[in-house]
């Protein structure tokens, strides 16, 4: 069914510390890793010239020209937010993508899946990959297959990305319970959403990196105006006079 | 976006054949016996033929029934409904004028209604999305069914009236193009707004996520071909809009109506082209490429 439910028991999602993110890929490894079991995303001409694949996580990479301030490179890893107001589920013509009622998670059935595209069109975050080998569309399920596995250690039921994160970047929980641990984080650090005025309301959050301090002088530049003496001295201003 | 050219297929002759049956269902022109076979004939095979080019682009066609369930939320969805509907309604219109029955024209006007907004439909699918300002634009929706609304008249209306609507149509897309330009900057979106990261300063793209292309660059950065866009355009209005007219208006009509509904038809086929090449979709800006 691809209205979308009223209201939802929680909403389970992401909080991404931009800050502390380094960019290395081990998400993009684990979410591809866990998520190839079954069905599993597939990959075309992945050993030769031009390789593609379908992957649910990406992390991509900027500069940033800070102002007063020096430039920082940020680490932006990007999946699907399981937004409240999903435009993904509504333009869905089979009801093959919908959002749970219990926790808000957004997911794809891929037994009704018809391979349209149009889903992926109505995301703005690009957090649909169609799979060329099976014609249906993928995406983020925030390991809804991990999450309430009780075959899992407890430690383990979490997502992927979050449990093999290095740096813990990678924050998961009931975002709508303000005193999960997840809110608070949201609360302290000014955790923001994506392009919120397209009226998605995205769940997941991305916590802005903190402002570094000004630009300061490097330990050697005092070295580089210091006046030559002696014979170093008499051999510089020689050498001037030239 | 990339211009696939099974939904340009699509668009272009679906628009076309509804648009001709819309014609048809009100009584223009009233035709009997084998010419009615002929053009509802000519109707049927469009609009079938454009929805059948509809499925060549899924990626599971064999599903395509389960696309009739959604129409509460989906216009694709409600798309398929109006559609058949349309279809099936002016079934018996056809079968009158082509035996001569002679029935109540009350189905041809619904049917008529329905054809106009099986088109309507297939604009929202394109319109309703917000991620692709160019699109995202109740002009959309207008120019889809002054094209259908056009070839119908030019295949079906007198000549001076199909002369008018491919005027208005000239016009319509040329407004489209104009306020098409400036739509993606008019909406605000850049790769600061997408990241979140204009709170910090001005970001740019460090290193991509990935080396080579992925669904999201071939289907929705489409940028290949945008070169030739501005004679696209020309071509496009000199084919809808300037040679019809003589050709309608000097032409005896049946050679006008075919050799018009042919420039119709190319025209048609680069401006949608242009529809879809030329859309930027916002989810361009996070690899730093509009659209």
């Amino acid at each position: 069914m691809t209205c979308l439910p009223g209201k939802v028991d929680k909403t389970l999602g992401l909080v991404i510390d931009l800050d502390t993110c380094v960019g290395c890929q081990a998400c993009v490894t684990a979410c591809k890793g866990w998520n190839d079991q079954g069905q599993g995303l597939s990959d075309q001409d992945a050993y030769g010239a031009n390789p593609s694949g379908t992957f649910l996580n990406r992390v991509h990479s900027y500069q940033v020209d800070v102002p007063d301030a020096a430039p920082q490179i940020v680490n932006f890893p990007r999946s699907c937010l399981h937004c409240a107001d999903a435009p993904c589920v509504t333009v869905c013509p089979t009801g093959a993508s919908y959002k749970r009622a219990e926790d808000g998670i957004v997911l794809v059935n891929p037994d009704a899946c018809i391979g349209c595209g149009l889903c992926a069109w109505a995301c703005p975050y690009g957090a649909r990959e169609m799979d060329a080998d099976q014609g249906v569309m993928k995406k983020c399920t925030l390991c809804v297959d991990r999450i309430y596995n009780d075959a899992l250690p407890e430690e383990d039921r979490e997502p992927a990305c979050v449990r093999t994160c290095p740096t813990g970047a990678r924050h998961f929980g009931d975002l709508s319970d303000p005193a999960s641990t997840v809110s608070q984080l949201v609360t302290a650090r000014g955790g923001y959403a994506l392009m919120p005025d397209l009226g998605t309301k995205p769940v997941n959050r991305y916590l802005p990196p903190r402002k570094k301090g000004a630009v300061l002088a490097g330990p050697l530049t005092p070295l580089v105006d210091s006046p030559a003496t002696g014979i170093a001295g008499w051999l510089d201003r020689l050498l001037g006079k030239i | 976006m990339h211009p696939a050219p099974s939904v340009i297929l699509f668009t272009v002759l679906s628009g076309l054949g509804f648009g001709l049956l819309a014609f048809l269902g009100f009584g223009l022109p009233p035709v009997t016996g084998w010419a009615a076979f002929a053009a509802w004939g000519l109707g049927y095979a469009l609009a079938v033929g454009g929805l059948m080019a509809s499925t060549f682009h899924l990626g599971n066609p064999q599903r395509a029934l389960l696309a009739f369930t959604q129409w509460r939320s989906s216009w694709l969805s409600r798309e398929a409904w109006a559609s058949v509907a349309a279809l099936m309604v002016l079934a018996p219109m056809a079968l009158s004028d082509w035996l001569g029955l002679g029935w109540p024209r009350a189905p041809g006007w619904i049917g008529a209604a329905l054809s106009l907004a099986t088109v309507f439909c297939t604009s929202m699918i394109y319109a309703q999305l917000k991620t692709i300002p160019r699109w995202n634009h109740w002009t959309t929706s207008a120019l889809f069914l002054t094209f259908a609304i056009t070839g119908g008249a030019i295949l079906a209306a007198p000549p001076l009236g199909a002369v008018a609507l491919s005027l208005t149509l000239g016009a319509l897309l040329y407004v489209t193009f104009q306020r098409g330009d400036g739509a993606f900057a008019a909406a605000g979106h850049t790769i600061g707004t997408a990241t979140g990261l204009n709170r910090l300063g001005t970001p740019s793209v460090f290193e991509q996520p990935h080396t080579g292309e992925n669904y999201l660059s071939r289907e929705m950065i489409h940028i290949v071909g945008r070169r030739h866009a501005a004679k696209l355009r020309v071509i496009a209005l000199i084919m809808l809009a300037l040679l019809p007219v003589p050709v309608l208006l000097i032409l005896p009509e049946y050679v006008s109506r075919p050799l018009a509904a042919f420039l119709h038809l190319a025209g048609a086929a680069s401006a949608r082209w242009l529809f879809f090449a030329e859309a930027e979709h916002v989810v361009g800006l996070y690899y730093g490429k509009r659209g």
